[in-house]
């Protein structure tokens, strides 16, 4: 279980938790993002802060900070329902 | 907002860049009307649209939205609209849906929450064409099926493919009224919903509907119970044992909404698409090296560079021809009129000269458009805030700031209107406040003037180089602390979540950027030519009166032996200093004594109040030597060179000292000198106090700061 602003670009892992009670989560979820998804680290802004993250077919950013609460499984076999490009 | 007769009204809903606006003008073709809400001004366009059979229903476009649980006031008026509270407006007889056929499960999680609404439906499933591109098969048939029977139709909006069965879709639509099929809420959470409702219903003695419950429940905001006017303490011990309740049987209350809809959608598009060969794009290959760690700032900086080296050379020769288009116009309105002075006056110095002058940052405005509108809709832009977001977020705003602050270097009105796309009414209001800041092009004439006539003569061209470039950066100098004292202290902008969609690159397609530029064009002479359209004419007649012939014949019989240009150019200057703004600026010139102002650069401040690009002009005139001055005026830079105190303690030492010219750059670098400006910051944030704040604060600031500059320069020199 690792927070998502410590994987590595291009590592994918699969949403264990968030906190529903953040106006960040909550955006995150009505776009989809929801435990259980699959989600991929694209890239870090050349700055280091945002993140651009994958998830269901769509590039979204997210600030560093906020993407300490998201919590991420590694290890589960993510690729095999890995998102489409867009 | 409707007319009174008005038949059926129709509204467009969707996410964000969906293409409800493209499928708009597709089925009104382009008849529209912005209307403006109190408070918060959001353009909310509506058209005619005829539904084939001769039937025509009033159609909106809505600003796009991820979710119902409103968190910006742009997404309130969707809600509203919906709602139908605004006032003067009714409830939408049917939704259009709007989706992006390529991310169907996302796009339907709001058109599922717009179901609870009970209204009649469409689903429209736009960018097939990208779909199709892609090797997506979407199975519209079984899709209708599975949402309880609304029509869903297959679009490329941009192409004009669908748009027949669109109309066709509503005018069905509209007949059998069928609702789209709602998701089963599981009983602890629907009991929750029930209890909601009705308490509130009787708390209140209002109608609760399904959906209000809901956002009453879900959301953490308070919008919709001060809307029916459910009080905290009437909602408080209800709402935490109805979300209890939900917590009990499992969810969290503030996920229960989401999870429910997405596991319903999830059940309906199976097998809906299926995924074929296509061809995979190229967003991620193109963000590899648009994004990468070094190129990517590279590029970026080359972009801008580029873009406003083009703002700025592209522009020279238009610019230009526009200045000799009015000077030949003024040549050919004067003379017939020479036997009425005055109106020869007010025609070619006060409307020609003045209107002239401002048209002619009209091809800056056009180019740096352009070149915004192909950014933006290829879909750089977002990356560029992606960027540029650590950049800001440390000052309070987020990378979405960078769109309004880059095009305030050409002018803020356009950069201000831009603002629109921020959600945050806070950071909004903070973006717009510094837009003004950024160096305009109004302000490169008094900049060019200066340096030509003082800097490079007496430093040399490379000094001359940079004083203008530092004199561009003064401004953001001061913008970035303001931003950050304005939203960590004034405002208390609460750290801005930055959730931006990073769309796929496309082609610019350049009907939809001439059409963009086309339009600010035309905002920007319509609205801010009407304003400096009247406040020429004021300035011009504040200079002009009153003009008493005996001041002529007096410079006359004073100077029998030269030539008549030096006399009328004498009796110009005369008038200028006996008129209401020449007394009022020897009376007011104490104030600017500090910044090492004489009674003519005064009057040039003033009258420079409405429009800065004035002070050349104005300049040119209490210079005396002749109207319509321009920045390289030869006559104007020896004038100023030899202009002398004479009087005070600083008798006989040149006006235009380097502390001077500093001084006067940098005051034009942070005043607030333009009209058009406060009235569109007033009309952006919804009232005067903050157009007014701004201009207390930029101008207070430019004093102390010039007055500051000249004090030290003057000593150390
Ligand atoms: N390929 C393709 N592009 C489209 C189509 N319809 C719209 N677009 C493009 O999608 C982008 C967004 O279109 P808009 O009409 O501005 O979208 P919108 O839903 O009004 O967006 P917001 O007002 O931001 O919510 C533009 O670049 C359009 O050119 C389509 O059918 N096919
Ligand atoms: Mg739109």
């Amino acid at each position: 279980m690792t927070p998502l602003s410590q994987l590595l670009p291009g590592q994918f892992g699969k949403l264990a938790s968030l906190n529903p009670e953040r106006g960040v989560d909550q955006r995150l979820m009505a776009l989809g993002l929801l435990p259980g998804m699959v989600l991929k680290l694209i890239r870090k802004a050349p700055l280091g802060d945002p993140l651009a993250i994958e998830f269901g077919g769509q590039v979204v950013s997210l600030r560093l900070a906020e993407a300490e609460n998201l919590i991420v499984d590694v290890s589960a076999d993510c690729p095999i329902q890995r998102p489409r490009q867009p | 907002m409707s007319t009174p007769d008005a038949g059926l009204l129709v509204a467009l809903v969707g996410n964000p860049n969906t293409g409800k606006s493209t499928l708009f003008n597709a089925l009104t073709g382009l008849r529209q009307r912005v209307g403006n809400y109190p408070g918060v001004t959001v353009a909310r366009k509506s058209g005619t649209c005829d539904l084939g059979d001769g039937q025509k229903v009033e159609l909106v476009d809505l600003p796009g939205l991820y979710s119902l649980a409103a968190a910006s006031p742009d997404e309130q008026v969707v809600i509203d609209a919906l709602a139908g509270n605004i006032a003067g407006d009714r409830r939408p007889d049917a939704v259009v849906l709007v989706a992006d056929a390529t991310n169907l499960l996302r796009n339907l999680f709001l058109a599922s929450q717009v179901a609870e609404l009970g209204r009649p439906v469409v689903l429209v499933l736009n960018q097939a064409d990208v779909a199709k591109e892609q090797g997506l098969r979407i199975d519209a048939e079984l899709l209708s099926r599975r949402l309880g029977g609304v029509p869903v139709v297959l679009t490329s909006a941009w192409k004009g493919e669908g748009i027949a069965d669109v109309r066709r879709a509503i005018a069905r639509a509209l007949d059998q009224r069928t609702p789209m099929k709602r998701v089963v809420w599981p009983a602890n959470i629907a009991g929750a919903l029930a209890d909601v409702a009705a308490t509130a219903s009787a708390d209140t003695g209002k109608e609760v509907t399904a959906a209000d419950a809901q956002r009453l429940l879900f959301d953490g905001n308070a919008t919709t119970a001060d809307r029916i006017g459910w009080t905290v303490a009437q909602r408080e011990k209800t709402l935490r044992s109805a979300r209890d309740r939900v917590r009990n049987s499992g969810y969290n209350p503030m996920a229960a909404e989401p999870l429910v809809h997405y596991a319903h959608l999830r059940a309906a598009l199976e097998g809906v698409v299926t995924e074929g060969r296509g061809k995979a794009g190229r967003t991620a290959a193109v963000d590899g090296l648009l994004l990468h760690r070094i190129l990517g700032p590279v590029l970026f900086a080359g972009i801008m560079l580029g873009l406003f080296a083009s703002v700025f050379w592209l522009a020279k020769f238009p610019m230009e021809w526009i200045q000799s288009g009015v000077d030949a116009f003024k040549g050919v309105v004067a003379p017939p009129l020479d036997a009425y002075p005055m109106l020869q006056s007010l025609l070619t110095d006060g409307i020609i000269g003045g209107v002239g002058a401002f048209l002619a940052f009209l091809p800056q405005i056009l180019i740096l458009f352009l070149f915004v509108g192909i950014l933006e809709d290829s879909g750089y832009m977002a990356r560029a805030a992606f960027i540029m977001d650590r950049l800001f977020s440390w000052c309070g705003l987020n990378g979405k700031s960078f769109v309004p602050m880059l095009s305030g270097f050409a002018c803020a009105i356009p950069g201000l209107l831009s603002t629109r796309t921020i959600e945050d009414p806070k950071a909004r209001l903070a973006t717009a406040f510094v837009v003004p800041f950024m160096s305009c092009s109004a302000r490169f004439p008094i900049y060019a003037l200066m340096c030509a006539a003082f800097i490079g003569p007496l430093y040399g061209p490379g000094w001359e180089s940079v004083v203008m470039v530092g004199m561009h950066c003064v401004g953001l100098l001061f913008a970035v602390p303001t931003a950050f004292v304005l939203t960590r202290f004034v405002l208390k902008v609460k750290p801005q979540p930055f959730v931006l969609e990073l769309p796929r690159y496309q082609m610019p397609k350049p009907r939809d950027v001439l059409w963009r530029m086309w339009q600010n064009a035309a905002e920007f002479v319509s609205k801010a030519g009407t304003v400096i359209f009247a406040i020429t004419i004021i300035v011009w007649a504040l200079s002009y009166f009153p003009r008493d012939a005996a001041v002529a014949d007096r410079i006359k019989a004073a100077n029998p032996a030269v030539s008549e240009e030096v006399v009328k150019a004498k009796v110009q200057a005369a008038y200028v200093e006996q008129s209401y703004m020449g007394r009022f600026g020897k009376a007011v010139q104490p104030v600017f004594d500090p910044l090492g102002f004489d009674w003519k650069i005064t009057v040039g401040v003033l009258a420079s109040f409405p429009a800065r690009e004035v002070i050349v002009s104005t300049l040119g005139v209490t210079y005396s030597v002749g109207e319509g001055a321009k920045a390289d005026s030869q006559h104007l830079r020896q004038a100023m060179q030899d202009a002398k105190w004479s009087e005070g303690p600083r008798a006989g030492r040149p006006i235009f000292s380097l502390a001077a010219v500093l001084a006067l750059m940098v005051f034009f670098a942070l005043c607030s000198q333009c009209g058009p400006t406060i009235a569109t910051l007033a009309q952006e944030t919804g009232g005067w106090k903050w157009a007014a704040g701004s201009f207390v604060y930029m101008t207070a600031l430019a004093w102390i700061v010039a007055t500051l500059v000249y004090q030290v320069v003057i000593r150390l020199l």
